[in-house]
């Protein structure tokens, strides 16, 4: 049976879809999709295989786009998306999850909304506007925005989510309360001594391991770092990199073990890749060792970034990896990292990269 | 009593997508812009969180015209009253 591959591919100038079958050898271009309006992160909920897209226009405000139809048609809204009359309004939606019959949305200002209806419309989690460091929370350089979205697999009531610059939160009642989860984890951009805060750390991206809850995996400003306890406790895992600093990481789906990252050169050395040669690093042991993989990319004058929501691998057995850069090139692997092809180019700033996989 | 004139509202012609089958000009019985607004969100559900942010104001980059003047939420509006609700010069 064939199986049909989607790439959803958010851009600062709308949403992008790319298909393929299993081979992911040819891929067909389709969009800009979403009215051209920023796209923050598009997911496909997999119990409906509706897509939904996230994002904010300069216009317009923050809405989540909805299509039925693998992007024949789509629809909006921001229905419940807001928050009280008074308060900063929300500019833009920046993440998504979808699980156990519900849609999460991330936004700037850094908030949780819940959907029960598939998107039609939303209402605000509270609970993470009480957690007791809400008001210390800064903005990061992208805003303070939740950018990082990740559900529990057989526990609905359990929810992590990674807020630019406050942290890693975790509920275990659906919402009501949070709890910071970040020890372990660097703040190099507080002073001497205070560099392990209960809160204010600068994560970029947070992703579970495939099979393991309690495993959580972080790219953050300050390091590379591994959870075994569900994000209680982090475990700094960037020796052998070539730098500290990242945005996104992505997770094998199959093997826990396995994990992706993409190393800039530094927060303060350009945020391109290092020495303008470009790799993607990979982890078959928890981060204990690393692999470079350069086969097929740029190795001089690559100077462009990979953001925190850009890369994504695919359910493919050999997994598919991807990611899409700030210069609006899409790259893939089809043999879990080892060599690459270049699938995408002049598209917009690339946002974020999710896939889908379907029988035809 | 008779009926007030309505105001003739002309909407940005990007709402053609966001709001399949609304009108590009339309008229309306209100007030004020912000009862305006309203009737706009009855007619065509939604189309006040583009117009509006949850201020409540409307959008920074969004600019309702009266009677050739830029307006508020607040602003009145006679009978028969002159609207352009257009997008500013925004974006890169």
């Amino acid at each position: 049976m064939g199986a049909k591959t989607i790439l959803l591919v958010g851009t600062k100038k709308g949403l992008f879809l790319l298909e393929s079958d299993a081979d992911r050898r040819d891929w067909e271009l389709k969009g800009p999709f979403c009215e051209m309006w920023p796209i923050n992160h598009a997911i496909v909920d997999p119990a409906t295989g509706v897509i939904h897209a996230a994002g904010g226009n300069e216009w317009f405000g923050p809405a989540i786009w909805r299509s039925d139809d693998l992007g024949a048609s789509w629809s909006h809204s921001s229905r419940g998306l807001a928050y009280a009359a008074g308060e900063e309004p929300i500019k833009a939606a920046w993440s998504l999850a979808a699980g156990h019959g519900r849609l999460y949305a991330g936004v700037d200002p850094a908030g949780l909304f819940v959907s029960e209806d598939g998107g039609a419309s939303f209402a605000h989690v509270a609970g993470l506007q009480e957690t007791p460091s809400r008001p210390e929370w800064t903005a990061g350089g992208a805003g303070l925005i939740l950018h990082s979205l990740v559900l529990h697999p057989d526990d609905p009531n359990q929810v992590w989510v990674g807020v630019s610059a406050a942290g890693v939160f975790h509920t275990a009642d659906g919402g009501a309360t949070w709890s910071p989860r970040n020890r372990g984890t660097r703040a190099d951009f507080l002073p001497e001594g205070q560099n392990y805060p209960d809160h204010g750390q600068c994560v970029h991206c947070v992703v579970m391991a495939p099979g393991r809850p309690n495993r959580l995996y972080q790219q953050n400003h300050c390091g590379m770092y591994r959870s075994d306890d569900g994000g209680v406790s982090w475990t700094s895992v960037e020796r052998g990199l070539p730098s500290s600093f990242g945005f996104p990481v992505a997770a094998h789906p199959r093997d826990p073990e396995r994990f992706y990252l993409s190393p800039l050169n530094g927060d303060i050395a350009g945020r391109f890749m290092p020495d303008a040669k470009a790799a993607i690093w990979s982890t078959g042991d928890g981060g204990a060792t690393w692999t470079a993989h350069r086969e097929g990319l740029p190795q001089r004058n690559a100077y462009f970034n990979v953001l925190r929501q850009a890369m994504a691998t695919d359910r493919h057995d050999p997994a598919g990896v991807y990611f899409g850069t700030g210069s609006g090139e899409l790259y893939a692997s089809r043999d879990e990292g080892a060599t690459w092809t270049r699938i995408a180019e002049h598209l917009p700033t690339i946002s974020s990269v999710e896939t889908y996989v379907v029988e035809d | 009593m008779a009926a007030a004139a309505p105001a003739l509202v002309r909407l940005p012609p990007l709402f053609d997508a966001l709001f399949p089958g609304a009108e590009r000009r339309v008229e309306i019985v209100a007030s004020s812009v912000q009862e305006l607004v309203d009737e706009l969100d009855a007619r065509w559900p939604g189309m006040r969180d583009r117009i509006c942010d949850s201020t409540p104001a409307v959008r920074r980059h969004i600019n309702v015209f009266v009677e050739g003047r830029r307006a508020t939420l607040a602003t009145p509006l006679k009978p028969g009253a002159d609207v352009y609700i257009l997008t500013a010069i925004s974006g890169g």
